[in-house]
């Protein structure tokens, strides 16, 4: 019994850790990376790292980006989503078989084997370097969560829909008015899963944006690792402050929701 | 059947639209909304997925540059060329062999330790939710962001060193070339273990009591019948975990671009993706990039294969 629970401990303490240290090191006027500077000491205690990383790359422009890039992947997803969820789970329709195993061939293809055709295509041939559009594109609709949402309309009875059938209601009626309200937990779930996917994509928009004021946090918080940092001040402390912008809002949200969060999407994804 | 503390998909009767129920199906099925309902999913697919799976294909089989949108430009068919060049190239086959180091030690590690972890979180009483939400924090925060602690952790003067003082390795973890790629490799592991073990709890919680009162009642101590009932019973899980661990790890790139400053020292720690990125895009020759792309699918695929034989023996 106790060495299970020290074993946790142990494991707790290695993942939570480093969240800890990123903390405390965003908020040292002077790196420390001897075992005292793990302890916060008030006279070493400073805002400067988040101003400097702020100056550097303008937190506020870039956390717009991501938000506009999530936004936009959230909005296709649902939209997109809940519709193709709806009918490979409800409706019986001529290609239905081929569209489910499109499906499930996405998720098992990696995105980086699409990473250099996608690049010449979006890039290249459709002028879409520096946009918005060319960053959401290749995540629009996210394929994961339309299974979690195909799974949660399985479940609904099919006298409900039968009933409002008989009842003369259309699909869409049927969609909107009986099923939405039934899987608003599945909603939810694949809003948070959608989440952090392009909230924590660094590749592809790497890739296509090179114009400062379009860049997402993560590729420019990147940028500013690989480049400038080394000409700062406290270059890790900058490093670490725009770090725990970046990974704040996703923390966030998975503390508020984790039990949607762990107990939902993952069994489903397992039992797919 | 197992009782789960919520109700779950695998508890829930199975309601699937019955074949043929009523009315004969006319030729565009009972609902033929339905087609028209996932449409923009079905152009998403074709579009961004299966277009561009094509194109990869045919980009590598020709002589593919950049050109300015619609100028005309000859780009002739040259065979296995470029898969000739992409082989001979030693930095694309010393990344093939980084990844293969990468998956040796992620993938077990991963397993053992998701495996273990979750066994100790399925019984424990106590802190439980704190637990599970700790172990998924890593895998929900952005890896640009995390990487910037491990360089602080594992910096030469950085705290890791200081702790271990004269046991320090020299040169230090990210800057030298035996213990680049496995530092990477850790790392990923740290990354994205609250994923697996999430996997296992899942499937930990399908197992029935009664193996295990079985085995105790045979006289099998603890770790007999973790070996006898638990590692069996899970093990569709395990081949979950160990396929989708060697497909994260194959396309490994943003930590060896910002942990090891793009690869190094000297490419010991570059991957294939990051490779294809800078032939690819940087040098501009999205032909090499296209071919590197696919000879790295088909090797996961291969490796996919041979790990189901191994590891999924029973199905």
């Amino acid at each position: 019994m106790k060495l299970r629970f020290v074993t946790l401990l142990l494991g707790a303490f290695v993942f939570l850790f480093p969240f800890y240290y990123m903390l405390i090191g965003s908020l040292q006027a002077e790196p420390d990376p001897s075992v005292g500077g793990a302890f916060p000491r008030p006279d070493n205690l400073t805002g400067r790292n988040y101003a400097e990383i702020d100056a550097a790359i303008n937190l506020g422009r870039t956390l717009i980006n991501s938000g506009v890039f999530t936004g936009g992947v959230l909005l296709g997803t649902l939209v997109g989503g809940v519709l193709a969820g709806y009918a490979l789970a409800r409706l019986r329709f001529r290609g239905r078989g081929a569209v489910f195993n499109l499906m499930l061939l996405v998720q098992v293809v990696p995105f980086q084997l699409l990473t250099i055709p996608l690049y010449v295509l979006i890039v290249r041939n459709y002028g879409l370097a520096d946009s918005y559009l060319g960053m959401i594109l290749p995540f629009a609709i996210n394929s994961t969560a339309v299974f979690v949402f195909r799974q949660y309309f399985l479940l609904l009875p099919a006298e409900l829909f039968d009933a409002a059938r008989v009842d003369g209601a259309s699909e869409l009626r049927i969609l909107w008015s009986v099923a939405i309200p039934l899987v608003k937990p599945a909603l939810l779930t694949g809003v948070l899963l959608t989440f952090i996917g392009p909230w924590n994509e660094f590749l592809w928009p790497f890739l296509i944006t090179k114009q400062q004021d379009l860049q997402p946090l993560a590729v420019a918080l990147s940028n500013y690792l690989t480049t400038v940092s080394a000409r700062a001040a406290n270059p890790f402390g900058a490093v670490l402050a725009g770090a725990c912008v970046l990974a704040a809002p996703a923390v966030g949200l998975f503390i508020i929701f984790q039990r949607q969060f762990i107990s939902q999407s993952i069994e489903s994804g397992v039992k797919g | 059947m197992t009782v789960t503390d919520r109700p779950t998909i695998r508890d829930a009767p199975d309601h699937r639209v019955p074949a043929r129920r009523g009315r004969p199906g006319r030729v565009n099925g009972r609902q033929p909304i339905g087609a028209l309902l996932v449409t923009p999913y079905l152009v998403f697919l074709l579009v961004v997925f299966a277009y561009p799976l094509c194109y990869a294909v045919y980009i590598s089989f020709h002589d593919y540059f950049f050109a300015a949108p619609g100028a005309v430009v000859d780009r002739p068919f040259v065979g296995l060329q470029n898969y000739r060049t992409v082989l001979a190239d030693p930095a694309v086959r010393r990344s093939f062999v980084n990844v293969g180091i990468f998956l040796v030690i992620n993938v077990p590690l991963t397993a053992v330790l998701s495996l273990t972890l979750a066994g100790a979180l399925n019984k424990a009483v106590r802190w439980r939710t704190f637990f599970r939400v700790s172990y998924y924090v890593p895998y929900v925060t952005a890896s640009v962001a995390v990487v910037g602690v491990w360089l602080f952790l594992f910096n030469s003067d950085g705290l890791v060193n200081s702790i271990l003082g004269p046991l320090a390795p020299d040169p230090s973890w990210l800057v030298s070339s035996a213990l680049a790629m496995p530092t990477v490799a850790v790392y990923v592991t740290w990354k994205q273990l609250g994923f697996f073990i999430l996997l296992y709890l899942a499937a930990l919680q399908n197992l029935s009591k009664d193996l295990y009162e079985a085995a105790a009642m045979d006289g099998a101590g603890r770790f007999a019948s973790f070996w006898n009932v638990t590692v069996p019973g899970v093990r569709p899980a395990t081949t979950l975990v160990v396929l989708l661990a060697t497909v994260t790890g194959a396309n490994l790139f943003t930590e060896p671009y910002l942990l090891t400053g793009g690869g190094g020292p000297d490419g010991a720690s570059a991957s294939p993706v990051l490779i294809m990125y800078q032939r690819g895009i940087e040098q501009g020759s999205p032909d090499i990039g296209a071919a590197i792309g696919i000879l790295l699918v088909i090797g996961v695929l291969l490796l996919a294969l041979v790990e189901r034989r191994l590891v999924g023996r029973d199905d």
